[in-house]
Parts: structure tokens; C-alpha cells; sequence
């Protein structure tokens, strides 16, 4: 069964590059990874730029419109995700607990959608 | 006619008390079969009517539990093909009918299996809201009707039902394994069982409806625990939840006064405590204990049975008490705990040395009822009057029975 694991944390706590704990944050990520791979979920997974560079599309009567945001007022957001092929939810839990992000921020798990053919 | 209806209603009682014993079972089996919480729920209720039907014609069958797991799983079959998505469920069905096949013509002789266990961690799973988990185990395990569930945590019927079918999809959806946890995860589940059944045995011993004690809450959180040490021996921590909750309940007829007001262990009359149910709670303590792994439940049975065999307050080893209490603060950080381990070393080493540990908790446990009738009562045995008697309405007002109001009442009656 795969699940997302979407990362959300809040940039005013997020460890900056410059800070000595980036480099465990980051060497977190790495056995993260290849704890994934080495048991076999890992599916894909990224990070991805903070929320200032977000756009939104929405078609209207045909007609595409685009704005800059949300620029989102929580204080949380979406950072990244993995997607995960486990065998049940408690090892889906197990393995999103490894992301460094869980320990400061919040990682939300779900499942991914199978349509009936 | 009357004949007819009289058995009728012999029939829907026997299919009543079937639901009660034997629900849980057939569920449990059914869900394994299934593969959907949901499915396996509603066709349990189809097969259950449908028994009133055929029953009230036939008599009842040679062996009711084997004919309604069968009509179950028949009705299953019915349900999928009636369903919308009916050809993505094509292999759900073909697995079903396979089963049906295989299986001889009359069941009556094959036992039904048992997988209550897995039913239980199921129910109990940490994914799942806390109040779901109370309700979908007393829905699903002990067969109490939705409505029942819904009235005693004053809910509307509607909710509730909501409730326990969201709970069920998000079994099925979110992949929630139905199985017993493996070793690595066996604690951390069994703590959240464990919970569960403790909560539905606090909201008998001390509920938040009008009603102070709720009896059959506590009997089912009982009978629940009973089940689970059954179903999984040599765990001692079972073992002790069970003698934690029998010695608690065995106080149930001392627990309130004339008024209806809660009495305090100070005042409870020693005669009206059950001495089977604590000799009960006693004996399988100290089996646990044996097994040498205490945990928070085994320590607390032990608390409460020093108190159960102690011939009156006065006579209460306190020393004891103080004792485990520290070993129990050691192992689990639970503020209630500190609380009830003060109240203990009022009584060992008075309510001076107390009084003074109170303070690092305060904000802990601020909105907390308990905490002010304790500080109150330290105040008044150390003489600080208008102290007491503000802790006592503090703890009036957060109180949420009558019974427990009264109590406070009475207390500053007798402060002035």
C-alpha cells in the first residue's frame, strides 16, 4: 500500500542552513533515505521551495488565471513529502517517524487513492 | 396469533442475547473474511434480521452462531454485487464465493474461529481518535448498540452512528493491519488497549453524566479485561488493569452517602465493600506481580488493594503506599500520579510536608478537579481556613455530578 508522507513545518522554527544542527538535520534525511531504500518503500520523495514561490492556477470559464500564493497564513506548511510502499499503517508510521521534519514540524500520512478499474 | 407474537418475541430475544455474547466473535471472524470493517458490520446486521425472520418460521437453528456467520457472509456476497463499483469488487466476490464453496454444507460442526484479539488491537489502534477507539470497541467487541454507546457519553444517536462509520472506513482506507502486533510494536499497542479499557471503566466509576457511578460501564470494562487476559495469558499488565478495576468496583455500594454524595475512603463504611470481588482483584495482583515486569497498572492494583485490605482508614499503611507511589511516579510521568502520591505523604509524614509539594504541580493540573479538593483538604488539616474553604469551591465548580458537588458542599458546610 503506498502512502504520502507530507512534511509540514513552520520556517520561523526551521533549523537555518548557517546553524552546527543543519548538519544533523540533514545527516537525519540521509539515514532516512537509506533506511527506505535499504528496506525496500522508498518510492520517491523531495523537498520543495518555501511557499513566497507558490502560484495558483485555477481555470474559470475556460479561461486559465494564475496568482502568486497562497503565501499560507498557518504556521505550518508543506515542505516536502515522500511517497512510501509499506504493508500497513503502523509501518507507514514507523517509517514517517524517521523524517527529521517530524521531530520539530508535523508529517501527515495518507494514503494514496487506488481507483477501481 | 398471540402465540405467533410471543414467539416472536422469544426469537428477537435469543437473537438479542446471541448479538451480546457471541458479536464479537462472529465480527472478528467476519472482518478477517471480509477485509472490510464496514462490509463485514453491515452484513452481520442483515444476517442478524434476517435470523428473526427465518427463525421465527423455522424454530431455532441446531446451531445459531454457525447459521448466522454463514447468512453473514452470504449477505456479503449480496452486498458486493449489489454494489455500484460492482466489477473492482469482482475479486472480493470470486474470494468469497470460493469461501462459500469450500465450505461444508453444514457449518454447526466446524468451530467459528476466534479473532477477537485482532479485532481488539484494531479498535484500540493509536490512529484513531481516542473517543472512536472507546466507542468502536464497545460497538464491535463488547456488542453494545450504537444507541446504548451514544447515551452514555451523551451523544445523539446520529453522531455516533456517524462516528463509528467513519471509523471503519478509515480502518479499511488507511490500511490499519488486522492482525495482533508484531513483538517491536506489542507495548506501545497494548498500552492503547489497555487505555481504552480504562476509560470506559473511569466514565462507570466516576461519570460525567448525572448519574455518579454507571455500573454497567464498569462491568463491561471488566468483562472486556477479562476477555483480553484470556485471549492473551502471561501478560501481567492485563492481569493488573483487571485487579485494578475488580478492587475499585468491589467499593461501588460504599462509594456514595444518604444524599448521594460522594464519600471519601475517610468515610466509606468498610462493611459494604465486596470482599469476593477484592479477594478476587487480590489474587490475580499478586499472580502478576510474580511474573516479575510491573508496570503502572500492576502498581496501582497494588495501592488500591492495601487500601481494600486495610480493617480502616486509620490502620492504612501509608508508608507502603508512599513507597509505590514513588516506584509508579518513577516509571510513568503522570502528574495525577504526583498528586495522589502527596495526598499519601499527608498521612505518612503529615500535611505540612505535602502541602509544600503541591506547588510545582499547580499549573499542571490547574483545571483539574482532584487537585483543588486535595490542596483544600491539606489547607484545612493545616489550618488555613479561608484557604480550604476557597480550594473547596474551586473544586465545587469544576466538578461536573451532582454527587461530587454535594461532596464539596458538605465539606464547607463543615468548615464553618
Amino acid at each position: 500500500m503506498k502512502y504520502m508522507a507530507l512534511i509540514y513545518t513552520d520556517p520561523a522554527t526551521m533549523t537555518p542552513p548557517d546553524s552546527p544542527d543543519f548538519g544533523k538535520m540533514m545527516a537525519g534525511y540521509q539515514i532516512a533515505n537509506e533506511t527506505y531504500r535499504r528496506d525496500g518503500v522508498y518510492v520517491t520523495g523531495d523537498a520543495l521551495q518555501p511557499s513566497t514561490t507558490a502560484t495558483t492556477v485555477r481555470v474559470r470559464n475556460g479561461k486559465t488565471e494564475s496568482m502568486d500564493g497562497p503565501f499560507a497564513e498557518t504556521k505550518e506548511q508543506l515542505g516536502g513529502f515522500y511517497i512510501l510502499d509499506c504493508a500497513n499503517l503502523d509501518d507507514a508510521i514507523r517509517y514517517a517517524a524517521l523524517i527529521p521534519g517530524a521531530a520539530n514540524g508535523a508529517v501527515e500520512v495518507r494514503p494514496i487513492m487506488v481507483f477501481d478499474r | 396469533m398471540v402465540l405467533g407474537s410471543t414467539e416472536a418475541a422469544n426469537v428477537a430475544g435469543a437473537i438479542d442475547a446471541l448479538a451480546r455474547r457471541d458479536g464479537g466473535r462472529l465480527l472478528s471472524n467476519l472482518v478477517g473474511a471480509i477485509r472490510d470493517f464496514q462490509l463485514a458490520e453491515d452484513s452481520l446486521q442483515d444476517a442478524l434480521e434476517s435470523a428473526l425472520i427465518h427463525w421465527t418460521r423455522n424454530g431455532l437453528p441446531h446451531s445459531p452462531a454457525a447459521w448466522i456467520m454463514q447468512a453473514a457472509k452470504r449477505k456479503a456476497i449480496d452486498r458486493l454485487r449489489r454494489s455500484a463499483n460492482f466489477r473492482a469488487k469482482s475479486a472480493e466476490i470470486t474470494h468469497l464465493i470460493q469461501m462459500e464453496n469450500e465450505s461444508v454444507e453444514d457449518e454447526t460442526e466446524e468451530p467459528i474461529r476466534d479473532e477477537r484479539l485482532k479485532l481488539i488491537f484494531t479498535c484500540c489502534h493509536p490512529a484513531l481518535e481516542k473517543k472512536t477507539r472507546v466507542a468502536l470497541t464497545l460497538r464491535s467487541v463488547c456488542g453494545l448498540t450504537t444507541e446504548e454507546i451514544a447515551d452514555a457519553f451523551l451523544d445523539s444517536h446520529e453522531a455516533m452512528a456517524q462516528r463509528l462509520v467513519r471509523a471503519r472506513h478509515k480502518i479499511t482506507k488507511s490500511g490499519i493491519a488486522y492482525e495482533v502486533p508484531a513483538p517491536d510494536g506489542w507495548n506501545e499497542r497494548l498500552e492503547s488497549v489497555l487505555a481504552v479499557i480504562y476509560l470506559i471503566f473511569n466514565e462507570g466509576y466516576a461519570s460525567s453524566s448525572a448519574e455518579h457511578i454507571r455500573r454497567e460501564l464498569c462491568e463491561e470494562a471488566i468483562r472486556l479485561g477479562r476477555l483480553l487476559a484470556a485471549l492473551r495469558p502471561d501478560e501481567p499488565e492485563i492481569e493488573g488493569l483487571v485487579a485494578l478495576m475488580l478492587l475499585h468496583h468491589a467499593r461501588r455500594s460504599a462509594r456514595l452517602g444518604n444524599e448521594g454524595e460522594i464519600l471519601s475512603l475517610e468515610d466509606q463504611d468498610r462493611n459494604l465493600w465486596d470482599r469476593q470481588e477484592i479477594s478476587e482483584g487480590g489474587t490475580l495482583l499478586e499472580k502478576a506481580l510474580l511474573r516479575g515486569r510491573p508496570g503502572p497498572y500492576q502498581l496501582q492494583a497494588a495501592i488500591i488493594a492495601i487500601h481494600a485490605e486495610s480493617p480502616s482508614f486509620r490502620e492504612t499503611d501509608w508508608h507502603q503506599i508512599v513507597l509505590i507511589y514513588r516506584t509508579l511516579c518513577g516509571i510513568a510521568d503522570n502528574p495525577v500520579f504526583e498528586l495522589n502520591r502527596i495526598v499519601a505523604l499527608s498521612y505518612a509524614e503529615g500535611p505540612e510536608t505535602a502541602l509544600a509539594r503541591l506547588q510545582p504541580i499547580a499549573h499542571i493540573l490547574g483545571q483539574y478537579q482532584p487537585f483543588h479538593a486535595v490542596a483544600a483538604d491539606l489547607y484545612a488539616r493545616t489550618g488555613h481556613v479561608a484557604e480550604a474553604k476557597l480550594a473547596y469551591r474551586l473544586a465545587h465548580d469544576l466538578s461536573q455530578t451532582e454527587a461530587e458537588k454535594l461532596f464539596f458542599d458538605k465539606k464547607l458546610r463543615l468548615l464553618t
